[in-house]
């Protein structure tokens, strides 16, 4: 009687499938796409290097050695500094392996707070609509009107530099755009008869929007995600560079950049390593977005 | 026929598809005839490779499909060798095609007359002047009022209706030799339907083309065709012409499609669908031998499984008629026919709905400044006009109308999405119309669970399939046991007939009907006393349709649930409900018993309903009424009553002015209608369906009789 392939026992109970075997089959569709794959690399590198650095055998990255060693000099304690020293003696490879860790943790924890943001003001403007979505658009298209590096200098400058204020700075740049992408997959979203199924059912309107919609907005989301932890990273290098960042002596490759450049080819590698650095990280997360939004539109 | 040259011929076409899996044979060895002036009808379900024919035979099957074997002939010429110039020549000109969605198959940023005029323009050597007047010409052709409004209107300024006659017109435009139709009327109303059908079934004589019409519906085969080929699974398993094959069906599977779709002999008590077994195999794992034998109910091991099987010519019947079945002088055909075991009748209870005069307006704000300057900026849509009606305990009760009628507001307003504007619906003592759901008690929600169209849409996709129906479960009943709640939904799991690990399955690994399944399930999961089905199988292809509404059927048996079925399809509402509700524009046109609706008196607008309908069965004969023009907008109602612009039997000026009266033709059939009940009731019935003996009599056909046990 009925079209369905497989017919259990009425009577066994079936056991879940396992959690872990799911998350690997969603990894294992990234390995057809080559970019993506290459993408991930990079930022697993990075990430290694940040969660390892203090495991690594390095110098101090504080510390002044030997200053303006060129690459694969040799150290005073008869080590080597692979990738040379700055104008302060400081081992450079030290120094872009542990400024790895400082911009992954700062890009990663604006990244997440401004989705937070942008992901509750979306739902409520995508959601519950009417005077809610005028306020929160209204509020987003005046932040959205600013360019983006004015708004972070207005903001650092009012609030003094520091990691908490790039998170601040960064979720008041980033949450509006956020809550745009939000807001259009909520609209889309909600007329769906699975969320008129739990609105019959008279369920509230945050669980709708936590559990029956968000859920489904994920795909989109995600690739937005990485491309947006590109840019926080972008971000946060600029900010250093224009020495709004986070405070020295901590280093910061787009601090290093910017005490490099009034040294120009007499030390060439000390704005060059850190400038490599960062591209290679953005690289990796555009690539990561491109890999994924590809497996995303096949089937 | 035979002596002229076909225009279409294809000798063992078999197809293929290459995807990450691998190769797909998407259609195997497929043998196709068409003579000029001829219509013929590929039907099957969804995945049975008609759409992919047409495709192959357009030589456009996109990059990941290729012919693999056998040959296509358009006019003695194979097109499977010609250069992809020689096709352009040929596509459009000497073939045409014509989709399922209108407004997808026309340029939106092109007004018409434009989109038509290219078509003369591009293939023949002529001025812009020919062709405009050409293009003028066709649009008059397919029957479009004022077709020089139509020239310069873009597509969205024309109704699905007339967008789909434009598209037919464009394709006629060059005389082409060979018309394909994919589904070109699935996506209109049904009155539209039966317009744009005379429309089609007029072109081969008007035009002499040939026409090869694809759809999932056998009524409308019946209607359009002269032969059918029936598709399983990529092959075609009988052909024939439309008396032979409608009349003296040979293979199982064809049998099997008429038992599926409630024919005006089904019954829901006496004789209800009796749905395939299984389903439909995927093309990559299709069984050896016949492919239709592990759902066949007369396959016999050694014979049916061994190797694959040849079309064979059915003796003694009309000519041309063929097989692919090993079997067919075997099985007694007569006890084919339609109509399963009886079931039980269930004798409805107290009255559990009263709708008393409900009405629903929606305000709407018009914010432009001629609305400013007459003081006319808030309008109201009359969605819901003043509905009477009840329904009791374990009754069906129908909703019927065409899209815009007011049949889903109501239903909002019902489950309490939406207050109604006044009047009340009354759920046993309590009036539910002003109470939104979130004022509602649990146990007032509970007892109204609904049960959705769109099988892709019902369920969420990032949530098991057993976590939703819990959820459920959780809201509506005190029960916290996190193993008594599975074991629960594990046991409705057994009732709609899902295996039990689909409780950890993901929506998106289950099929439409599967996904329909747990629709159901989740609405009975709080024990409701009424259901509201909205269209809950419309979606579906044939067979698991039929297994669905068989499902729907048993469970309301089981738990005497009051249902309330809306649908655009008189035929499953015939055969489901026990009194029906007939709107159209927010007004109830009529109401009454099944009974009472399908015979005089008739409102003007059930009897165009009915004569909409096709029906797969030749011998019911029905009497024919079109309806000009198009529903109006539910922003701009005529006046008086809604269905006076349309209205074959208006009757003057009282009908454009004058809400019509409710007029009482029996107890509990009432009328909306200006014309005197006397004259109503002189009216010829729609639909004649002869009874067995004159079936017996007219064609010695057995087929289909109501009453299997007295066919064998």
């Amino acid at each position: 009687m009925s079209e369905t392939t497989t017919t259990a026992p009425a009577s066994t109970t079936p056991r879940p499938p396992s959690r872990i075997s799911r998350t690997f089959h969603i990894l294992g569709l990234l390995r057809e796409s080559p970019v993506g794959m290459f993408g991930a690399a990079l930022i697993l590198f990075w990430v290694a290097m940040a969660i390892l650095a203090p495991l690594l055998p390095l110098y101090d990255p504080l510390e002044p050695l030997a200053p303006f060693q060129p690459m694969g000099a040799a150290a005073p304690d008869g080590g080597t500094f692979w990738l040379g020293t700055d104008h302060k003696g400081r081992d450079i490879l030290s120094r872009v392996i542990w400024g790895s860790q400082r911009v992954l943790i700062w890009a990663t924890l604006s990244t997440v707070v401004a989705y937070l943001v942008g992901m509750l003001m979306g739902s409520m403007a995508g959601y519950l609509g009417g005077w809610w979505d005028e306020i929160i658009s209204f509020l987003s298209n005046v932040l959205l009107s600013f360019p983006v590096m004015i708004l972070f200098v207005i903001i650092i400058t009012l609030l003094g530099a520091s990691g908490l204020n790039i998170v601040i700075a960064v979720t008041f740049a980033s949450a509006p755009g956020i809550m745009r992408i939000v807001r259009g997959l909520i609209l889309d979203l909600r007329t769906r008869d699975y969320v008129f199924a739990a609105q019959t059912r008279g369920e509230s309107a945050w669980y709708i929007m936590l559990v029956e919609l968000l859920p489904n907005a994920r795909g989109p989301l995600i690739v937005d995600a990485c491309l947006r932890l590109g840019y926080t990273v972008v971000a946060i290098a600029t900010l250093g560079f224009l020495g709004l960042g986070l405070p020295p002596p901590e280093p910061d490759w787009g601090l290093m950049i910017k005490e490099a450049v009034p040294l120009g080819s007499f030390a060439g590698h000390a704005m060059v390593v850190p400038a490599v650095a960062l591209s290679s990280l953005i690289l990796g997360f555009n690539m990561l977005a491109d890999g994924l939004r590809e497996i995303s539109l096949r089937d | 026929m035979s002596d002229q040259t076909p225009v279409l011929e294809c000798k063992g076409l078999s197809i293929s598809y290459y995807t990450r899996a691998g190769e797909i044979p998407a259609v195997v060895d497929f043998d196709l005839t068409v003579y000029p002036g001829e219509t013929i009808g590929l039907v099957g379900e969804s995945g049975c490779g008609k759409s992919t024919v047409a495709m192959a035979i357009m030589q456009h099957l996109g990059t990941n499909g290729g012919i693999t074997g056998g040959e296509i002939l358009f006019k003695g010429r194979d097109m499977t060798k010609m250069s992809d110039d020689e096709l352009r020549k040929l596509r459009g000109s000497e073939i045409a095609m014509i989709y399922q969605e209108p407004f997808a198959s026309l340029n939106p940023s092109m007004r018409c007359g434009e989109q038509l005029m290219e078509v003369p323009l591009f293939h023949e050597d002529i001025t812009e002047k020919e062709a405009r007047e050409r293009a003028r010409q066709i649009l008059i052709d397919v029957k479009l009022p004022d077709p020089d409004r139509v020239m310069n209107a873009y597509p969205h300024q024309l109704s699905g209706g007339q967008q789909q006659r434009v598209v037919i017109a464009m394709g006629l435009l060059s005389n082409p030799s060979l018309l394909l139709l994919d589904e070109p009327t699935t996506a209109l109303d049904v009155t539209v339907e039966a317009g744009i059908v005379k429309l089609i079934a007029d072109i081969s004589e008007k035009f002499n083309t040939a026409q090869i019409y694809i759809s999932h519906n056998l009524g409308l085969i019946l209607e359009t065709c002269d032969r059918v080929f029936v598709m399983y699974s990529g092959e075609v398993v009988e052909e024939g012409t439309i008396d032979s094959l409608f009349t003296w069906p040979r293979h199982p599977y064809t049998h099997g499609l008429f038992g599926c779709i409630p024919l005006p002999t089904a019954d829901k008590n006496a004789a209800p669908l009796r749905p395939i077994k299984g389903q439909l195999p995927l093309p990559h794992e299709r069984p050896s031998g016949c492919y239709f034998h592990p759902r066949c109910n007369h396959a016999v091991a050694g014979r049916c499984d061994q190797q694959h099987v040849p079309m064979a010519h059915v003796t003694g019947s009309a000519e041309d008629h063929r097989v692919r079945c090993v079997r067919w002088q075997e099985i007694d055909h007569t006890a084919e026919a339609p109509g399963g075991e009886a079931k039980p009748a269930i004798e409805p209870g107290e009255k559990v709905l009263e709708v008393d005069r409900m009405k629903k307006y929606y305000e709407v704000h018009d914010r432009s400044l001629k609305a400013i300057l007459s003081g006319q900026t808030t309008k109201y849509v009359k969605a819901n006009e003043s509905l009477n009606f009840t329904a009791h305990r374990g009754e069906t009760v129908a909703i019927v109308g065409e899209s815009g009628c007011g049949k889903s507001t109501f239903a909002k307003v019902l489950m309490g999405l939406e207050t109604g504007t006044d009047g009340a619906i009354k759920v046993g003592d309590v009036d539910l119309s002003e109470l939104g759901v979130r004022d509602r008690s649990a146990e007032q929600i509970s007892a109204l669970q609904m049960v959705f169209q769109n099988p892709f849409d019902t369920l969420n996709p990032s949530h098991s399939v057993g976590s939703q129906i819990a959820r459920v479960i959780r809201r509506f009943t005190d029960e916290n046991d996190e193993d008594k709640i599975r074991e629960r939904v594990f046991e409705l799991l057994d009732i709609v007939k899902l295996p039990r690990d689909f409780y950890y399955r993901r929506p998106r690994q289950l099929s439409g009907g599967q996904k329909q399944r747990v629709g159901i399930a989740r609405a009975f999961a709080g024990n409701p006393a009424m259901v509201i089905a909205d269209e809950p199988v419309s979606a579906l292809d044939v067979s698991v349709a039929a297994a669905v509404t068989e499902l729907l059927t048993d469970i309301q048996r089981e738990n005497k649930t009051t249902l309330l079925f809306i649908s655009h399809d008189l035929s499953v509402v015939r055969y489901l409900s026990d009194s029906i509700v007939v709107m159209y524009l927010g007004w109830i046109m009529e109401r009454g018993t099944t009974d009472q609706i399908f015979n005089p008196p008739y409102n003007p607008y059930t009897e165009a309903l009915l004569s909409a309908v096709p029906i797969a069965d030749p011998e019911v004969e029905k009497r024919e009424i079109v309806l000009e023009g198009n529903l109006p907008s539910v922003m701009n109602p005529p006046k008086g009553c809604p269905f006076s612009t349309r209205c074959p039997r208006r009757i003057g000026e009282i009908c454009d002015n004058e809400p019509p009266p409710e007029q009482e033709a029996a107890p509990g059939h009432v009328i909306t209608c200006h014309i005197p009940l006397e004259e109503l009731r002189e009216v010829e019935p729609v639909i004649h369906v002869p009874s067995p003996e004159e079936r017996q009599s007219t064609s010695g056909a057995p087929r289909p009789s109501p009453d299997p046990a007295a066919a064998s």
